[in-house]
């Protein structure tokens, strides 16, 4: 094996060296391929979560057109099935997870004062697995034969995948199987980036920046990626449960032989309800860190918003019945699990009150990104609200399986979660390209995007408490969900408008956008004390840190009655010299990009032919091996 | 100023603990959940087999404890490897390291009889329960003590190459806290699953 390993080591190295000087001159897909730069990663995944939020819309717009009338035609109950169920799971995994994960990657570094992530080769192997598995899942819609006759291939369980409409007596074709693999290639992303990210919080922050020194973001990422690093071990067994069961003819999920299809509920929701903070934990940061900004005020009450946060994270694992409740676990089980929900809306409250107490008194500019963290707050408490509703049991079951649930995850997912990643969108955009977005397409993304919204899915509360089941293709007329319906549908074309004004935005900032310098909106952490854009080694000086919001206490001092003063020799532009010299950046590497080519091989294997399993296993194997044996840094060489 | 961002020989840390070494206790951490799940579900299942065999016609529990004490005896030389190299003995971490890896394939060895002799009796992922949640959840702690096998093999040809020195004997250090943990888990799985039958 070392005698293999040495050849093709040796046949590598040409390749290697030619990435490293393409890399050097950072220009050339190549350089792409094979970056370990956060910053670059961070971009690619923005930008392949924006394909898959505009492929998961275009899915929402569908549903839309085919529940605007009754008795619609337009999509039958098969191809609606694959329809919803692929909008749900691209939302969650290919959206809005890799959107979070986009700002880990282009902020968390830069905000504790580091010059990369702790290893940025399994970073690097976090994102193209991620791009691997959401491809896989994808391909799925080509497997059952002509996609153009209408013949969709992908999963019909929903996005939850309840045992036993997984099962192969109830789900016919290889759907699910691409499902199952889609989402284990996806857990390994995920876990690869929540263990960079740990040790890269815990680890890799400058001289002086303690814990309660980091910005709130850093603090939501680190427990962000505590939650996924427990959560995701769970849904990888039940995954190959579901897996040996469909391909191996295992029996976890079979009734008859003595199987029990609610240790699949348990298993994803015991999963799936630390994942619903894995979405909305990163959103709360990134608003904790545009409503100081713009108000000019430190966030009030910074150590209650981090244990809040901490709180949630614990409590996030001690409420996954809520989701079970019409179960049939019983009265004991209800209660309990009903009393930890409530309780859980506490540290959320909390929250919603320093960010509001924030604002208050604060000298206030009204600029997109605030105007989408303000619309995140409200939102979401509307959203947290009608979720606290589901913690009464009686109530829940009354609303379970209505479009009442559809009305409150959207309100804490899309008007919740999106809204704060827009406004982390317009907030960072100047720091990674040098250029300010568009201030009027910002406004204009804004109102038309609550708007829309709200006409999308307020009407839902309705349709849900009138009785409309989620998960139906149609509906007949004359029960009183029609008005509402109809709402809906436009208000989704509304929401289209708006995400077609932001990519719009977006394309035409990045090419001439009004230049930002370092510092545009007088920010508080350490990424606006670098220049826009961020040099590839972040840091020419590694900083030194003497507060929270170090950065605006090297810009400010105070008055006797606490306003603040401008520092008169405060360097900030931060920057003094701009040397790069001498600094040892990560070697660009091929290897995590093979490893992770390997992955969708040995599911396809799986799925069609044992021949191509052992083909996959061996990329993934010099992949690793390649990766584990070439020397990490220039310096090392 | 000077130093690397990442590299073999980190100065220092905000914990002092180097990064690969918090790595894999985060990993470890996560591997509870993993085997957690998995013993949840062979508890769960425990009494629902419909049909048979059931564990108590298969176990053979001296064979079994033979095989677990193997593995025992495996983490001991793998303490004994680390310290070696700790101390500046290369030839002494060559002869545990090997070791280490031989009494793991021996219990990977025993693992295939016992799987094959269960088969032969008529158990199978798809005869019962027990089958079912048994190859799975034994099948992924042989899957993990496989790749403990390649992990301790690798550094094996690397000593011989000579990359592992005392100043940088963090890898041995690392595929230890591995191997440790798989033991562990099966000192686990040994006692749920066989020494305390319903």
């Amino acid at each position: 094996m070392a005698t293999a390993i040495g050849r093709q080591r040796s046949g590598l190295a040409e390749a290697l060296r030619a990435a490293r000087e393409a890399a050097a001159d950072g220009r050339g897909i190549w350089s792409w391929l094979a970056t370990v730069d956060h910053k670059r990663i961070g971009t690619l995944y923005g930008f392949t979560a924006l394909f898959f939020f505009v492929l998961g819309g275009i899915e929402a717009l569908l549903i839309r057109i085919q529940l605007a009338r009754p008795e619609s035609t337009i999509l039958n109950a098969d191809q609606y099935n694959r329809i919803f169920t692929m909008h749900g799971t691209t939302m969650v995994f290919l959206v809005v997870m890799p959107l979070s994960a986009a700002f880990f990657n282009l902020l968390v570094p830069l905000m504790i004062g580091a010059r990369d992530v702790a290893f940025p080769r399994l970073n690097a192997f976090s994102y193209w697995t991620f791009l691997a598995g959401g491809l896989f899942l994808n391909a799925s819609f080509f497997t059952g034969g002509n996609i153009f006759h209408g013949d969709l291939g992908a999963p019909d369980t929903g996005w939850f995948g309840y045992s036993t409409l997984t099962s192969t007596k109830f789900s016919h074709g290889h759907g699910v199987d691409f499902w199952v693999f889609g989402l284990q290639i996806l857990g390994i992303a995920s876990l690869a980036g929540g263990f960079n990210f740990i040790v890269t919080i815990l680890n890799m922050r400058a001289p002086g920046m303690s814990l309660f020194r980091m910005p709130l973001f850093v603090w939501m990422a680190l427990v962000t990626s505590f939650l996924i690093v427990f959560a995701m071990p769970v849904i990888a067994v039940a995954l190959f449960e579901l897996m040996f069961d469909r391909l191996f003819g295992a029996l976890f999920f079979e009734p008859a032989a003595g199987g029990n299809p609610l240790l699949w509920q348990h298993m994803f929701w015991l999963f799936g309800h630390p994942e619903v903070y894995i979405l909305i934990l990163p959103a709360m940061g990134i608003v904790s860190e545009i409503l100081p900004t713009f108000s000019r005020k430190p966030l009030f009450g910074y150590p209650f918003v981090v244990f809040s946060g901490v709180a949630i994270g614990f409590m996030s694992w001690g409420v996954w019945v809520h989701h079970m409740y019409t179960t049939g676990l019983g009265t004991v089980a209800n209660a309990a699990f009903g009393v930890s929900t409530i309780m859980i809306g506490v540290p959320t409250g909390v929250k919603i009150f320093n960010w509001m107490a924030t604002l208050w008194g604060g000298a206030i500019r009204l600029n997109t990104p605030l105007l989408f963290a303000v619309g995140f707050v409200g939102m979401f408490t509307i959203g947290g609200l009608s979720g606290i509703t589901h913690s009464m049991v009686p109530s829940d079951y009354q609303q379970q399986d209505t479009y009442y649930v559809v009305a409150h995850f959207h309100y804490v997912l899309f008007g919740g979660a999106v809204f704060a990643l827009f406004g982390g969108a317009y907030y960072w955009f100047p720091k990674f390209t040098g250029k300010l977005m568009n201030e009027t397409l910002g406004q204009i993304n804004f109102w038309t995007l609550l708007l829309g919204f709200n006409m999308t899915f307020f009407p839902m509360h309705m349709s849900g408490l009138l009785g409309m089941p989620r998960r139906i293709y149609t509906y007949s007329e004359g029960q009183g969900w029609d008005l509402w319906n109809l709402m809906s549908s436009v208000g989704a074309f509304i929401i289209a408008f708006s995400v077609a004004v932001f990519i719009v935005n977006l394309v035409l900032s990045i090419m001439r956008g009004q230049k930002s310098g370092a510092d545009p909106w007088d920010g508080r952490t350490l990424e606006w004390s670098l220049p826009s854009p961020v040099p590839h080694y972040n840091f020419a000086e590694i900083p030194h840190v003497h507060a929270r919001d170090d950065f605006w206490h090297r810009k400010y001092t105070e008055d006797e009655a606490g306003r603040p003063i401008p520092v008169v020799a405060g360097g900030s532009d931060g920057h003094e010299e701009p040397d790069g010299h001498g600094i040892h950046l990560p070697s660009p590497s091929y290897f995590p990009l093979l490893a992770s080519v390997g992955f969708p091989v040995i599911a396809t294997g799986l799925i069609y032919d044992y021949a191509l399993v052992p083909v996959g296993a061996a990329l993934l194997l010099v992949g690793l091996y390649g990766w584990a044996m070439e020397p990490a840094t220039e310096e090392a060489l | 100023m000077e130093q690397a961002v990442v590299s073999g020989h980190q100065l220092e840390t905000s914990t002092g603990l180097d990064n690969r070494k918090l790595l894999m206790w985060v990993f470890l951490a996560s591997e509870c959940l993993f085997f957690g799940s998995l013993i949840a579900a062979y508890l769960l299942y425990r009494d629902r087999s419909v049909q048979g065999p059931y564990p108590s016609d298969l176990f053979d529990i001296p064979f079994t404890s033979v095989s677990a004490f193997v593995l025992l005896m495996s983490s001991v030389s793998m303490v004994l490897a680390l310290s070696s190299i700790q101390r500046g003995n290369r030839r002494g971490l060559q002869i545990w390291l090997f070791t280490t890896a031989v009494l793991g394939i021996l219990f990977l060895s025993g693992q295939a009889y016992e799987f094959t002799v269960f088969h032969h009796e008529g158990l199978s992922l798809s005869r019962n329960m027990f089958g079912t949640t048994f190859f799975v959840l034994t099948g992924f702690h042989g899957a993990h003590v496989t790749v403990g096998v390649l992990i301790l093999l690798s550094l094996f040809t690397m000593t011989l190459q000579g990359k592992i020195t005392q100043e940088e004997s963090l890898p041995i250090e690392l595929a230890g806290l591995y191997w440790h943990f798989v033991d562990i888990v099966w000192i686990v799985i040994f006692t749920l699953i066989y020494l305390i039958q319903p």
